[in-house]
């Protein structure tokens, strides 16, 4: 944790309540998220039991499983979560605007411009915490290799329409949520987490009711009674005072209320009357009640997390890493247009390196970004000898050799900070000049301690450097010893290239066997 | 009847069934894996002038720029009629300004240049953006250093190659999370070797059964402890290098462990237990001062090579850490003691490096915690097996109850390589709490056991 961070939660501790950690919101939030908040049944990987989602706070669309065991129930269940959250996930989809796109020519391998539509927004879900998005891609496997009954009429069992299309989607956004800095599908705990500093662990930090206890505890309360209160506060009928946040329940409610509660319905079931005589559908509304009281209290949790981040102006950069998951959307509504199967259940290695470059890349872009938008963030920065603030005190200006000199003038900083720089020079460092990345060489340290710095670029083409592209003497500026934007990685291989060191191409011999359709739901 | 090992003929023949699988074997790889300081880069040069001189055209690979300039300088010094490409990228400080004295060696930025001569080499990092056609043959160096998918960015640019590295060192490693492909042969940000042994387990696999560098007093806890697998021994014995000083101990601390390092190989200096910050003043001051000491007492060494005593220099002497404000730290404490030219670097700098003295700040001192990141037992190796007369550990008591705070727990991914059980400290080294190998075993086909199954359930 770097040194900053740990002050904060310091301070937080004695102050009673979370501390910032950034002054300006570093993800997008857009006009419209849908929250979700899913609940699963213990013993059972993705079995879920309900689900509370929707874009109004007011009107949240609930589904409860009666009787989560039970596979009919349940494609019942996920057919109507589809149905709720296709026509969201689709009126994103229509709306474009025509964009640039570089792609490499296959033929002559040079990178041409070439015009594309790219949808003007996208959709943006925010799950109550990490497990929730861990459930959507378990939620995305389940579905995805499943056959509707108009794909596949023989099948005995077909998914319920438009079930296997939400599989794909899930898993698009949950392998999305992957990439650093990206917003398409975000969960409540990461958030504020990101933003404010509380004076608990990052293990806690993660249960949605005591992080809020931190950042807005009550009136005359610290912050670390109130997360004590939320985290095992239980009712004279022993149970929790603020449910988890899911997907998984307390054991004391699945044990005490809804396991009998569910017994009530089988059995209700059981003793033959109508599926919707009244025995089942009042053991059913018991049911949906008890689980509606765990949901809810995590829907406006949830809300108020994005309240608590709306408060903050968004960074400046947030919108161009929006663009890249609008791109990843529109990728991704194309390749469903064009009749694409699902996503494969494991990575190819072309595939699996294409991601981790990716992400690694993005990491990059999101670490040096959020310093460039909040002074917070660089202040950390500037503390782990990563970049510097310092007064121009001096500025000389030089010309390089050869025929055309260009300006290359050298600047006198004296700086407080303690960068990480060699003590005889060398490396370079950057500064943000109109939001474009401005180049220095370290030339030396003088013997008072002041650095010397070599202006190299966006000067203009003349002799005489374009006037403000030189900071004056009497200037504070913050250089960073790191670069503004991330370079991609190389081009890989084609899958049907794979090289021999990574089982060639595939269908042969030693490459792994591709994915069959499923009848059922193979985790 | 016994005979006595002959370290000599033991490396001939190992090199020589190197050159032979490579220049003659019918698989397209050939993987040998060499402990520190076995002569890697000797196989190297003679391995690329061999194929140079069978007329393969050959490319190789390294992994950092300087690996690059220290191939390309030694394979001119050893041949300097062949000539070598060294492509570089087009930054200003691309290369070694030295190469480019030397006659034999073309310099550029663009492959086509280069595409006539007999040997190119540059790192994997270059070698990526490359487009043309395969070449014959390729060096692959330190491949256990490579990462899968860089390895898959360059593998279409050659039909067959030798891998060479050392399994002990530090994994490569990601800065983003690579958990969804533990397990898988290709996981991405897997060692090269790997995955190439995972696809290919029929490849001849050698390995260099001796350490040049290591003294006789490191090369069998060395060995034992963080090369399990792959066994080795040191070229010298007991008692061929020494290490002496000129003036007396005057009693303190850092000349008893000086003394003791001088007698053992290994000096152990240890500081009370307590919980420190990174930059541990009192332990980083200790390191410093071991440094002044050894330089103060007029060190001077003796080896094999030059029997006649000669004196310890700064230039000689490394100081190994963790992290880089460590490393920064000693430096300052060097600074205000007086002494400079003595290299203190990080584990990942010092890879490959080889000096007579080592000092070492323990990643584990003063720590509250385990991270898997102190804990890589390749950090470790790699700071433990730098030196040529002797190793001084500069460490807080506790290391071994830190250890048994903090069993590991990595979770159980199918498929994946297991960790070797953990063994706490090395019978051969009283007195010190050295975790022997928390390390996964090193990337051998068949190396270790292997958990296999597929997660499925059925109604």
């Amino acid at each position: 944790m770097p040194l900053l961070s740990t002050l904060a939660r310091l301070e937080a501790v004695r102050a009673g309540h979370a501390r910032p950690l950034a002054t300006v919101r570093h993800r997008h939030l857009g006009a419209e998220p849908l929250v979700l908040v899913p609940l699963t049944t213990a013993g059972e990987a993705g079995a879920p039991l309900g689900a509370m989602l929707g874009t109004d706070r007011h009107e949240p669309r609930i589904l409860v499983i009666p009787q989560p065991r039970d596979r009919d129930l349940r494609w019942e269940f996920l057919g109507e979560l589809a149905r709720l959250l296709m026509p969201h996930i689709e009126s994103y989809a229509d709306a474009v605007e025509p964009a640039e796109r570089t792609e490499t020519d296959p033929e002559t391998g040079r990178k041409t411009k070439v015009e594309a539509e790219l949808c003007v927004d996208a959709p943006q879900i925010v799950v109550p915490s990490r497990a929730g998005i861990e459930y959507v891609r378990l939620l995305g496997r389940s579905m995805r290799f499943r056959r509707t009954a108009e794909e596949d009429p023989e099948n005995p069992y077909p998914a319920p329409s438009q079930v296997p299309l939400l599989g794909r989607w899930f898993t698009h956004l949950a392998e999305r949520s992957r990439v650093p800095g990206s917003s398409m599908l975000l969960a409540a705990t990461d958030l504020l987490s990101r933003h404010w500093a509380t004076g608990q662990s990052n293990l806690e930090d993660q249960h949605l009711g005591s992080l809020l206890a931190w950042i807005s505890p009550p009136e005359g309360v610290t912050g670390a009674e109130w997360a004590l209160r939320m985290e095992l506060g239980r009712d004279q009928d022993g149970q929790l005072l603020c449910p988890p946040a899911g997907p998984a329940t307390d054991p004391a409610f699945d044990n005490r209320l809804l396991a009998p509660a569910i017994a009530k319905f089988d059995a209700a079931r059981a003793s033959g009357g109508p599926r919707d005589g009244d025995a089942v559908r009042l053991a059913e509304r018991a049911v949906r009640k008890l689980v509606v009281s765990q949901m809810e209290n995590t829907w406006w949790q949830t809300w108020e997390a994005i309240d608590l981040l709306r408060t903050l102006p968004p960074g400046e950069r947030t919108e161009e890493r929006w663009t890249r998951d609008r791109w990843s959307f529109t990728g991704h509504r194309d390749r469903v247009r064009a009749g694409e199967p699902p996503q494969p259940r494991r990575d190819d290695a072309v595939t699996a390196a294409q991601k981790l470059a990716t992400r690694e890349t993005e990491q990059v872009r999101l670490d040096a970004q959020e310093a460039l938008d909040d002074p917070l963030v660089m202040a950390g920065r500037r503390f782990a000898g990563e970049a510097f603030a310092g007064e121009v005190t001096e500025v000389a200006m030089e010309w390089s050799e050869g025929k055309r000199p260009r300006p290359r003038p050298l600047l006198t900083v004296a700086t407080e900070d303690r960068p990480q720089l060699a003590d005889e020079g060398g490396g370079k460092v950057f500064r943000s000049l109109d939001g474009r990345q401005q180049a220095f060489e370290f030339v030396r340290r003088e013997e008072d301690g002041q650095l010397v710095l070599r202006v190299l670029d966006k000067m203009g083409a003349g002799r005489e450097p374009v006037a403000g592209s030189v900071p004056e003497k009497g200037d504070r500026v913050c250089w960073t010893l790191f670069e503004h934007d991330a370079r991609g990685g190389p081009k890989l291989p084609d899958p049907e290239n794979t090289p021999w060191t990574h089982g060639g191409p595939p269908g042969s011999a030693t490459a792994p066997a591709l994915d069959a359709v499923t009848d059922e739901d193979l985790l | 009847m016994t005979t006595a090992f002959d370290p000599g003929a033991a490396a001939d023949r190992a090199t020589a069934a190197i050159l032979h699988d490579t220049l003659h074997g019918r698989e397209r790889g050939v993987v040998v894996d060499s402990p520190p300081g076995a002569g890697k880069s000797t196989l190297v040069v003679r391995a690329a002038r061999e194929l140079a001189a069978a007329g393969r055209r050959l490319m190789v690979v390294a992994q950092t720029n300087a690996q690059v300039d220290d191939l390309v300088l030694r394979l001119a010094a050893k041949d300097p009629e062949l000539k070598v490409g060294r492509l570089h990228s087009s930054d200003a400080d691309a290369y070694d300004p030295a190469l480019r004295e030397l006659p034999s060696v073309t310099l550029s930025a663009r492959p086509a240049d280069l595409a006539e001569l007999p040997v190119t080499i540059s790192t994997a990092a270059k070698w990526a953006y490359v487009k043309a056609e395969p070449w014959e043959h390729a060096i692959v160096d330190e491949a256990y250093q490579m990462r899968s998918d860089a390895l898959l960015a360059v593998a279409g640019l050659f039909e067959r190659a030798l891998f060479v590295g050392d399994p002990g060192q530090l994994d490569p490693f990601s800065v983003v999370g690579a958990e969804q492909w533990a397990g898988l042969s290709y996981d991405p940000s897997a060692s090269a070797v790997s995955t190439l042994l995972a696809h290919n387990p029929q490849l001849p696999q050698h390995r260099l059964p001796v350490s040049w560098r290591l003294p006789a007093t490191a090369a069998p806890l060395v060995s034992r402890a963080f090369y399990p697998y792959s066994q080795f021994r040191s070229g010298t014995g007991p008692g061929e290098r020494r290490l002496a000083y000129g003036v007396a101990s005057d009693g303190s601390g850092p000349d008893r462990v000086l003394d003791e390092a001088a007698e053992a190989g290994w000096g152990l200096l240890e500081l009370p237990a307590r919980h420190t910050p990174r930059t541990d003043p009192e332990a980083v001051g200790a390191v410093a001062l071991v440094v002044r000491r050894a330089l103060d007492r007029g060190a001077v060494t003796s080896d094999e090579q030059s029997p006649v005593p000669a004196p310890l220099t700064p230039s000689r002497i490394a100081v190994g850490t963790a992290h880089r404000d460590q490393a920064a730290a000693v430096r300052s404490a060097l600074a205000s003691l007086g002494v400079s030219g003595v290299t203190v670097d990080t584990a990942n700098r010092l890879q490959g490096r080889e000096y007579d003295l080592t000092v070492v700040l323990h990643p584990l001192s003063g720590r509250p915690d385990a991270t898997a990141f102190h804990l890589e037992t390749g950090r470790l190796c790699v700071l433990a097996s730098r030196h040529r007369h002797a190793c001084v550990v500069v460490a807080r008591a506790g290391i071994a109850e830190l250890l048994d705070d903090h069993p590991s727990t990595e979770p159980v991914r199918l498929g994946a390589t297991a960790g070797r059980p953990t063994t706490r400290s090395s019978p051969t080294w009283p007195n010190t709490a050295w975790p022997g190998g928390r390390r996964a075993i090193p990337s051998r086909a068949g190396g270790g056991p292997r958990i296999r199954g597929r997660a499925t359930r059925r109604r």
